[in-house]
């Protein structure tokens, strides 16, 4: 039989504000325990939310950059539940009018595809607390400092039908957040946080049960979440069984999903507007203002770099995927080096590196101005390319700058005709057997010529003069 | 000295008839000497130093108007380093790191706070009888409750132990106690005062306001309680004029509405003797009498009765035993803690409220309940809209009977009945105020007026003019 998925994601994206979202306290990340909290944070008797409009503000840039719906006029509601790092009993968000509405994005498939995903809303939402259940026997402890913290909640449709989509839009609202500097986008430091609705069904009929599944903080955890989930929901009603509708916690050590609460347990959240709060308007001019200030959006840069910059659409997607990385590549086109062969060089040497010593294009010890150099060593025919891997290597284990490398080890090509023509006599002169090959019709044997200059030069004769001067002589 | 008005005293104070030191000792005397229970906390040490610091200032001649005048703060707002405790068990031995907006202004001003006054608890309340620390007495007849929910603030003005209190109204628990013990309160436009730092009942309807002997005092005191609050979202960004310099208009032409619904059959005969006879010293000075309907007056009580609780219920969340406030002993789990500290911590009253507002929020009777009662609301605004269109100002009685019996209203849904003239000023976010206007079998009768948005000018112009020309707020309970 076949079953079809479908998954929709919630999205808790933590934005990059210096203070909370209805306080003055410092959202700064890893403080003492307890020390990032106000009288407000701390749910004190009295005290009254005030929202942050930078908050507002990147909530509008994330809704403009998706070509949401705006909505003039949000709500903000409170979610009441009692829980120990909920310090006002309720959790202000947002309900019947979320802030941004209806939008969509693309996102790249494996295949090269573009799909689009809907956008049901993002809204406005602050943080709660963390408990803290291993650090006492006898106390769970409570840490308020990320209580208050604001997030923007983004809510897809249930448009993607695989594991793999999901992993693709959750890494383009990733990267998205980063483009327009309103989140950071740390994983580990819960900045970024997924929460997957799945479900599967047989082709054509309609939606089956879904579950929720949360605690989800890597995308390699996302795909594996999602497919254990559809293989346990396959092997359900495989069997006559049916689907009930839960919460289920990913368990990334155990590898498995085991359910948190079912519908009849969850929380009835009482959700009514806050009188606290005001409606939340957005006017106009500040909509013309931030679209204004929006930077250049991964897709219109993806399309810069095919149209200006003539990259494969498979190169300058990977290029603009995410933020550091296209930031780097900018670095060094605006270095006048070429285009096609810096992107040959993030793509390949550079990202092999990166991804064998697990590191982030910005931990990268070559910086993009000095990859850029070694570029331009190419260009100029001070290296070649073969060299220029070596240089490389020694750069990145901190052997010193291009210039320094290339002095320091020797590695000048050699340019001068007369010298590569003294060596290519000699390596004449020392197989004759194979120039009469040649000779006799082996042009193959060319590529063996030019092998046996290079070696005789340490590589360091010019390929373009060694290949010409050869043809001359043997010819 | 505390026969004295508030605008006496400032002179008083101007004149070096008396010091604060003085005044201040002599109240906290009173106070002592006082069996009424108006106060939970008197903070002596703390008033003493303040009059002292409002002496100095007066000699240097760098006081304000209200600098060194004593004042008694309803115990509903935060006061850094001292008890704030709503009148509830809950908060019994909470003492609060920060200072309410209201609290800073009046430290602002060099003010001396004598103390914290009871309340109702959580100001859930028309008695004060719902108070942990128990009723408080009304200075007319012992017997007799003073009304709530800012029952201390109103016995304590009346009672001459303070001259000026703050209350917090969120469907008559200013005017009402005020109305009760033969007083003057106010209570202002929804925005008018910060609420931050007043501990919260009911969001959308409470609003702090002033409780004083005379309409000039509640003018001069509303000077330096109103005004914009950036950490209020709710509060008015609006200016705030100089509320004692329009006292002395006429009143000649002004056009007075009897709403026909505010004197209906439930309404004791000797509280409706005393309004009409109120209306018709109006009369007198000029001022034009008509007839208007508030036809939705029939649903305020449902209507309030849904909104309070449902806010309630949520604002009252954080009084989970986890933070501050009270805990019970031994917590099983989580669940045990939250269960009985929360059963123990809370009185009856807030118990019944809290329920209420979580049953009206719950799954499946959201629209049916808190919906429905935000419509009526905005039916019971548009009452006023339109009769505002016709006259300048509402008359009406605060409550349909002066002060009752210490524990005679056994039954809270009887209770909740005698708000019934109170509650649409609060559900239309409205300004109304009571002023002392007779008396009903040796017990005191207010009279409310009820304005536009934003009329407090005009609402305290009318009451002082009747005020000069009757001498009901001068009665004194020491009097008799």
């Amino acid at each position: 039989m076949t079953w079809e998925t479908v998954i929709g994601l919630e999205i808790h994206s933590q934005l990059k504000t210096k203070s909370k979202i209805f306080s003055g306290a410092s959202t700064s990340f890893g403080s003492k325990a307890n020390t990032q909290a106000c009288a407000v944070d701390l749910g004190f008797p009295g005290v009254l939310p005030v929202l942050n409009q930078e908050a507002v503000k990147m909530a509008l840039r994330f809704g403009l950059s998706v070509n949401a719906t705006i909505n003039k006029n949000s709500i903000f509601a409170r979610k009441n539940y009692f829980y120990p790092d909920l310090p006002k009993g309720y959790q202000i968000s947002q309900f019947e009018i979320p802030i941004v509405g209806n939008g969509a994005i693309d996102i790249t498939l494996d295949s090269g595809e573009n799909k689009m995903v809907g956008i049901t809303r993002a809204h406005l939402e602050e943080d709660a607390g963390k408990s803290i259940h291993d650090l006492y026997d006898d106390y769970t402890a409570i840490d308020l400092n990320r209580a208050g913290t604001p997030l923007l909640e983004i809510v897809s449709e249930p448009d993607m039908s695989s594991a793999q989509e999901a992993v693709a839009y959750a890494k383009k609202i990733h990267s998205l957040v980063q483009y327009i500097d309103i989140c950071d986008g740390n994983m580990q430091e819960g900045s970024f946080r997924c929460d997957a609705n799945v479900s599967v069904r047989k082709k054509g009929d309609k939606l089956g049960t879904r579950a929720e599944l949360k605690n989800i903080n890597s995308f390699k955890f996302l795909e594996k979440a999602i497919n254990l989930e559809v293989d346990r929901q396959i092997d359900i009603l495989e069997e006559g069984g049916s689907v009930i509708q839960e919460t289920r916690l990913y368990d990334s050590i155990k590898n498995e999903t085991r359910s948190m609460r079912s519908k009849e347990e969850a929380n009835d959240y009482r959700y009514f507007p806050d009188p606290d709060l005001l409606p939340v308007a957005i006017s106009d001019e500040l909509l013309i203002e931030i679209k204004k200030e929006l930077p250049e959006l991964p897709t219109e840069k993806k399309l810069r770099f095919v149209e200006k910059l003539e990259l494969s659409s498979y190169d300058a997607e990977v290029l603009t995927s995410q933020k550091e990385v296209a930031d780097y590549f900018e670095i060094m086109i605006n270095q006048e080096v070429d285009a096609k062969l810096s992107a040959n060089w993030v793509m390949g040497e550079l990202s092999a590196a990166l991804n064998k010593n697990q590191l982030e294009i910005s931990d990268s010890p070559i910086s993009a101005n000095e990859l850029s150099k070694l570029l331009s060593r190419i260009t100029d025919n001070t290296i070649s390319g073969k060299i220029a891997k070596d240089v490389f290597k020694l750069m990145w284990d901190g052997n010193g700058t291009v210039d320094e490398i290339i002095e320091k080890q020797g590695l000048k090509q050699v340019t001068d005709s007369s010298a590569i023509e003294s060596i290519i006599d000699d390596v004449i002169a020392n197989n004759p057997d194979q120039v009469q090959q040649y000779k006799d019709g082996n042009s193959k044997l060319l590529g063996f010529f030019v092998g046996q200059v290079m070696k005789a030069s340490q590589g360091k004769a010019n390929p373009k003069q060694v290949n010409e001067i050869l043809n001359e002589k043997l010819s | 000295m505390h026969n004295l008005t508030i605008a006496e005293q400032i002179k008083g104070l101007r004149n070096k008839d008396f010091s604060s030191l003085e005044l201040t000792q002599h109240y906290l005397n009173r106070i002592n000497d006082s069996e009424l229970n108006a106060f939970i906390s008197v903070t002596s040490n703390q008033a003493l130093s303040q009059a002292k610091e409002a002496d100095k200032k007066i000699a240097n001649g760098k006081s304000s108007s209200l600098t060194g005048i004593p004042y008694a703060h309803k115990d509903i707002f935060c006061t850094k380093g001292v008890k704030t405790t709503a009148g509830s068990k809950m908060l019994d031995s909470f003492i609060s790191p920060y200072d309410a907006t209201l609290t800073n202004k009046l430290n602002a001003e060099n003010m001396v706070m004598l103390g914290k006054t009871n309340m109702d608890e959580f100001a859930m309340g028309s008695s004060n009888e719902n108070s942990y620390f128990g009723p408080v007495q009304n200075p007319w007849d012992k017997a007799k409750v003073p009304g709530g929910s800012s029952g201390g603030s109103a016995a304590a003005v009346a009672a001459r132990i303070s001259p000026f209190a703050t209350g917090t109204d969120t469907g008559g628990s200013i005017r009402q106690p005020a109305s009760l013990c033969g007083i003057t309160g106010l209570k202002p436009t929804y925005g008018r005062i910060s609420r931050y730092g007043m501990i919260a009942y009911a969001s959308s309807l409470d609003q702090a306001g002033p409780l004083t002997r005379t309409a000039e005092d509640a003018a001069i005191v509303l000077n330096a309680m109103a005004g914009f609050d950036t950490n209020d979202s709710t509060s008015a960004n609006k200016s705030v004029p100089n509320y004692t310099q329009c006292l002395e208009n006429s009143v000649n032409g002004l056009k007075i509405g009897l709403p026909k619904e505010y004197f209906s059959d439930g309404l004791d005969k000797g509280v409706e003797k005393v309004v009409m006879q109120s209306i018709k010293e109006y009369e007198s000075m000029g001022a034009k009498v008509q007839e208007v309907s508030l036809p939705n007056t029939v649903h305020a009580i449902p209507a309030y009765y849904i909104v309070a609780p449902c806010e309630c219920s949520s604002n009252l969340s954080r009084f989970d035993g986890v933070k501050y406030g009270y805990r019970c002993e031994d917590p099983r789990d989580l669940n045990d803690l939250y269960l009985r500290s929360r059963s123990e911590g809370f009185g009856d009253e807030v118990k019944r409220r809290i329920m209420i507002g979580t049953y009206a929020l719950s799954a499946g009777y959201y629209d049916a309940y808190y919906l429905k009662a935000q419509k009526v609301r905005q039916l019971i605004s548009e009452d006023f809209k339109k009769t505002f269109k016709d006259v300048d100002v509402i008359m009406s009685p605060v409550s349909p009977s002066a002060a009752f019996d210490l524990g005679s209203v056994k039954d809270p849904v009887s209770m909740y009945l005698a708000d019934i003239y109170t509650l649409s000023v609060n559900l239309a976010g409205l300004p109304g105020m009571s002023i002392p206007a007779g008396f009903s079998d040796n017990l005191p009768v207010g009279l409310q007026l009820i304005g536009n948005h934003w009329s407090e000018e005009l609402l305290l112009n009318v009451a002082h003019q009747f005020q000069m020309r009757t001498d009901w707020h001068n009665y004194s309970p020491a009097d008799r």
